[in-house]
């Protein structure tokens, strides 16, 4: 008798085999609430599960996974007035920290966990993520878009629920003392809400600054590098810290007003969301008993 | 034949794509006259065929001489081995000329075939491009800029030419078991390159859909500029799952100088601009011709990326 020749799995079977474990995972923690949730998702998908913008629920389901146990076991995350988010178009503007972007996943996972009717919700990436390999595919597979106003447009005139972050990398990259100070705010959210009538939700995240404390961000460096910043916080390597998250979602602002009015007019609205948001933070922060237990 | 009917006049005939499209008028009974500097083996006997340059004096004695009606203008060359001089001699001025023809003899429609390549595939381009997005293929691709001035042309004549009904479509990747552009060879190899960590969603439309559209475009009344669709977007990845085909992952920074390399060896038919269409979203919004037209394409996601190989 032969002995069956030794064979190496190809990469397609780890990768299968992986796919497989973290759905697992996903369902395991998400048990039959996630089930019932994915199936009640609006998403319209070709012959291969895939939606006109690239995104594919088994792979969304994959990524729940580590999110979910992130969201549950890690982060431990606690949501407040998530029913304040209204069903149809809408875009939730939220404060954005803690170097990597982990506060957008445990937006998105409670969006989908909570949310009543579930949303899948999609955030806008910088122009440059599609240069990069494997982070492109993941980000659009995962549903989130290239942030240009023709996108986000198109996503909300077809009612869906778009995540912006409108401090962008000045917020994400802030070192640790300037901690929950709001970062400037641009202009676009508010001239894509007058564009497409959208309500913006101003939603707060407490606990994402302390999971990953920057004490100073070597600038010049990050540019020779062509890196968006270069943080240096306590664990050296991007692993965030297990601080204790709180997501408060405010109520919906709805703006009137002509995409195309001047600075100064859209820079009122902007401050407008931007204070609130301050507020429901400053707000957080007292209610929170402590960061990390 | 009534040689007063106005006849439908087709530049390019003789191409893999000119021959569907002969077919389907043929099939519909329309006169035909194709225009065409190439042989045209086995054409139907009743469809008259002129093999002379657009260019030449003969071209313009056909549309002198003959009744036409309509012009679709497809006499464009997609040759990556030829020089780019002859490339923009023939795109360029061929299509100049045959502009200048429907002006200067009263042809009442013309449909003009560019192509959804003339965005240009780029990491920031929006999922959907409409038809008022930039012309930004050469910026990248700097070999195919007389298409993209094919394409700037017919919009001028559109604008100086209000008695011509003008149509310019931009159809997406055309693929076709006869088809020998680079999106239809591609899709045919045995072990294609993909760039590693890219899995674009691509667009493609069967052969014969695409000539419906020439034809549907055809209709009295349409007039602009629109882009062609097919079935819809699937992604690179799915379409190589759907075919069985195991492709072979290239980091990209290695990916672009060593086809450019096989390419000057002409030991690959892709120049390597050709890259971009596998690494970034290039993808359009077709429902302008859909609103005006109504047409939808008759074959599915998997019968259009299978048309490729059949």
């Amino acid at each position: 008798m032969n002995p069956a020749p030794l064979r190496l799995p190809g990469p397609t079977e780890i990768g299968d085999a992986l796919r497989r474990r973290l759905q697992e995972l996903a369902f395991r923690l998400g048990g039959d609430r996630l089930r019932e949730r994915l199936a009640a998702l609006r998403v319209h998908t070709n012959e291969f599960g895939q939606d006109p913008f690239g995104m594919d629920l088994d792979y969304v389901t994959t990524a729940l996974g580590p999110l979910l146990w992130l969201y549950q076991q890690y982060f431990r995350v606690q949501v407040r007035g998530i029913e304040k988010v209204p069903p149809g178009r809408c875009l939730l503007v939220s404060n954005h920290s803690g170097q990597l972007p982990l506060d957008g996943a445990m937006i998105a996972v409670a969006m989908l966990m909570y949310a009543e009717p579930p949303r899948a919700v999609r955030s806008m990436v910088e122009r440059w993520v599609p240069t990069l390999p494997f982070v492109s595919t993941f980000f659009a597979r995962a549903g989130q878009v290239v942030g240009t106003p023709e996108n986000c447009i198109r996503l909300l005139e077809s009612e869906e629920c778009i995540l912006v972050f409108p401090e962008g990398t000045r917020g994400l990259n802030k070192v640790f003392a300037r901690r929950y100070q709001l970062a400037e705010f641009g202009q676009g959210f508010m001239r894509l809400a007058l564009a497409t009538s959208s309500p913006v939700v101003p939603v707060a995240v407490i606990g994402a600054e302390e999971q990953a404390p920057a004490l100073v961000n070597l600038e010049p460096i990050a540019r020779l590098l062509r890196m968006p910043a270069l943080p240096i916080t306590p664990t050296i390597l991007p692993i965030p810290l297990p601080s204790r998250y709180t997501i408060y979602f405010g109520e919906p602002m709805r703006f009137e007003g002509h995409p195309n009015d001047e600075d100064r007019l859209i820079e009122e609205k902007v401050q407008a969301v931007r204070s609130t948001i301050q507020s429901m933070v400053k707000v957080g922060l007292e209610e929170r008993k402590s960061i990390f237990f | 034949m009534n040689a007063d009917r106005p006849a439908i006049a087709v530049t390019g005939i003789c191409g893999n794509l000119g021959r569907v499209l002969a077919k389907l008028l043929h099939k519909e009974g329309q006169p035909i006259v194709g225009i065409d500097r190439r042989l045209f083996p086995g054409k139907p006997k009743d469809i008259e065929f002129h093999q002379v340059d657009i260019r030449k004096r003969k071209a313009e004695e056909v549309f002198r001489k003959r009744n036409i009606g309509a012009l679709i203008h497809m006499g464009i060359m997609h040759d990556p081995r030829m020089s780019a001089e002859e490339h923009h001699q023939f795109n360029v001025l061929g299509t100049a000329k045959a502009l200048e023809y429907c002006a200067r003899y009263g042809v009442k429609k013309l449909v003009v075939l560019s192509s959804a390549n003339v965005y240009g595939p780029h990491p920031a381009n929006p999922n959907f491009l409409t038809e008022d997005a930039p012309l930004m293929a050469s910026a990248r691709f700097g070999d195919i800029r007389d298409l993209v001035e094919v394409d700037i042309l017919a919009q001028s004549f559109l604008w100086k030419h209000p008695e011509v009904e003008t149509v310019i479509l931009r159809p997406v990747h055309i693929v076709g078991p006869t088809i020998q552009n680079a999106p239809s060879r591609y899709l045919r190899l045995r072990r294609p390159w993909v760039l590693m960590g890219f899995d674009p969603m691509v667009q493609l439309i069967h052969v014969e859909d695409a000539c419906r559209a020439m034809i549907e475009a055809l209709r009295p009344g349409l007039r602009g500029v629109f882009n062609v669709v097919g079935p819809g977007e699937v992604s690179l990845s799915a379409i190589f799952k759907e075919l069985g085909v195991q492709p072979v992952p290239i980091p990209h920074v290695v990916a672009r100088p060593l086809l450019d390399q096989l390419f000057k060896m002409r030991l690959s038919n892709f120049p390597p601009g050709e890259l971009d269409h596998i690494q970034f979203q290039g993808t359009v919004d077709g429902s302008r011709f859909l609103k005006a037209t109504g047409f939808r394409p008759k074959y599915d996601l998997r019968e259009t990326i299978w048309a490729a190989l059949r």
